[in-house]
């Protein structure tokens, strides 16, 4: 709800208004917990919602990783034959693939994908009135919009990594079969003994927190939409442009924090 | 007159007292009062900006007032729990200026979705026949699997008001109800409000600045100048006066009349 009193600036507009966002963001973050983990559950929806997210961003994630895998291997052949190491193609692809690729892409995608779509969503039901009328039919609009999407994201993104990863594997596997005719368990045995528990303790760590930034992102921006149309427009936008920067952010520290522990 | 109203002037089913509501430097409503009786249809006016619809959404706790009391049902809206304000909704319909329809359901989710999610045990029988029994009142059974996209403007006020009625409400909110219609459908909505009010003794507000829908609709007509009801009374009592601030509604209609000629005569 819109502070009603008169106010004054207490240092300036744009910095004032930098931290309200701040806070009403933290506020958005903590009323998602509050609700997501009091009855009732919206199992229904979020089953909905996870169908949306998973099921139909899998051709775009099938298409980007293969291609991601088949071109990294080839590209990365040169540098390495010129040592004579070819033969560690398949760890080289694998780590990068599991430790930075996969998380990173797939977040990204998604971002685009999902995020956008959940901020144009949310915000045109925002600006036609839809959640005021959901919430005077006795509905939770929070609960039952940006709850579900929020868990949907959050608990398929590391799936889809996953997906990304095996299907990346399998690009540079073809490339590498074709090149060297490393058969499909030398290449898998040889690529698995470099990726340990950390690794993929990681990736699944970054993915869980990349699909609450992309969901809390998106809802964030259709939720608080501005009245009218070029809202709707903004609201989808921008929820991309944050939710990219603050991946990239989170991106860093995660590597950060698991190096220290490597 | 209207045909078979019942208004109860001993039972208030909504007042509101002394209400204010700005956003930022704005002054919405300042020191607003007003009454809705059992059975009765209170038509507010004023012009486009005067706070109607804040009006009607402070009614229904969608904004919390700044100062005053809203009283709905016996029960202040803006000091009872989310629990006790989610009971109160369902006795409370609104129907949204945009009709506010979801509009990646179908007509007949639309129409589903208050009743499923708020009777928990409802059967699925019992839903449809609610469901055939709205959309019979509102006269629009064909487009039961339609997408709100496919309605007209009309159609589309229609089932607001249906998905509304189908939890029986006591009260009505009605946002701008003919807006931005023809004056034959405006007709046939101002005969719907009617009926509802007949049918199920519901008590409304009805929000317009359509002068034939005040005039057909309402019992009572209150007029928002202001932030604040400068009369209120029945539709002649209101608009018989010499305040030119009440007259601009129907002087607007006669310079309207005036253009209309002029443009026919240089055909
Ligand atoms: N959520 C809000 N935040 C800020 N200002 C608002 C908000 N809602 C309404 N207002 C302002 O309050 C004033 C009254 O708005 P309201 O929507 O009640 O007008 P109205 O009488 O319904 O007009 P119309 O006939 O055009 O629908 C307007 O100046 C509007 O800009
Ligand atoms: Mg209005």
């Amino acid at each position: 709800m819109e502070p009603n009193s008169k106010q004054k600036f207490i240092i300036s507009k744009k910095i004032d208004e930098f931290f309200i966002d701040i806070y009403k963001v933290f506020s958005f973050i903590s009323r998602f917990f509050k609700e997501a983990f009091s009855p009732p559950f919206e199992f229904q929806e979020i089953i909905k919602q996870c169908y949306e997210v998973g099921y139909k961003s899998l051709v775009l994630i099938s298409l980007t990783g293969f291609i991601t895998g088949l071109v990294f291997t080839k590209q990365s052949r040169p540098s390495l034959s010129s040592f004579g190491a070819s033969s560690w193609l398949p760890s080289l692809v694998s780590i990068a693939i599991v430790r930075a690729m996969a998380p990173l892409i797939t977040a990204l995608i998604t971002a685009g994908k999902v995020g956008s779509h959940m901020g144009a969503e949310l915000g045109s039901m925002k600006v036609t009135e839809q959640i005021d009328a959901m919430e005077v039919s006795a509905t939770n609009p929070f609960k039952f919009l940006v709850v579900t999407r929020v868990l949907a994201i959050t608990l398929m993104l590391p799936i889809l990594v996953m997906y990304f990863g095996f299907i990346g594997m399998m690009g540079s596997f073809m490339n590498v079969h074709a090149n060297e005719l490393t058969s499909y368990t030398a290449f898998f045995k040889e690529a698995f003994s470099s990726i340990s528990f950390l690794d993929i303790f990681s990736s699944v760590l970054k993915s869980i927190v990349f699909g609450f930034t992309v969901g809390i992102a998106g809802c964030y921006q259709g939720y608080n939409a501005q009245y009218g149309t070029v809202g709707v427009g903004k609201a989808a936008n921008t929820a991309v442009v944050v939710a990219m920067f603050l991946i990239f952010i989170e991106e860093m520290i995660i590597v950060q924090f698991v190096n220290a522990i490597r | 007159m209207k045909n078979g109203v019942k208004i109860d002037r001993n039972n208030r089913v909504i007042f509101v007292k002394d209400l204010e509501k700005s956003f930022g430097e704005l002054n919405v409503l300042s020191g607003l009062n007003m009454d809705l009786f059992k059975g009765e249809n209170l038509v507010v006016m004023g012009r486009s900006g005067s706070g109607k619809s804040v009006l009607i959404k402070v009614i229904s706790g969608l904004l919390k007032p700044d100062k005053g009391v809203v009283n709905v049902l016996g029960q202040e809206v803006d000091k009872i729990s989310t629990e006790e304000l989610q009971a109160l909704r369902l006795k409370i319909g609104f129907s949204f200026q945009s009709s506010a329809l979801y509009d990646s359901m179908t007509v007949r989710e639309n129409l589903e979705f208050p009743l499923v999610r708020n009777l928990k045990n409802i059967k699925s029988k019992e839903v449809d026949k609610a469901i055939e029994e709205v959309l019979e009142n509102v006269d629009l059974p064909q487009t039961i699997n339609q997408l709100p996209s496919e309605l007209s403007g009309g159609q589309k006020k229609r089932i607001g008001i249906a998905r509304t009625l189908i939890l029986k409400p006591e009260i009505m909110l009605y946002d701008e109800p003919t807006a931005g219609l023809d004056p034959i459908t405006s007709v046939e909505i101002n005969n719907l409000i009617n009926e509802v009010q007949q049918k199920y003794n519901t008590s409304s507000l009805i929000i317009t600045h359509d002068l034939t829908c005040a005039k057909l609709t309402g019992d009572r007509v209150a007029m928002i100048v202001d932030g604040n009801f400068l009369t209120q009374g029945s539709f002649d009592d209101v608009f018989n006066t010499n305040d030119e601030r009440i007259r601009g509604f129907y002087n607007y209609n006669f310079i309207n009349d005036n253009t209309n000629k002029k443009l026919n005569n240089f055909k």
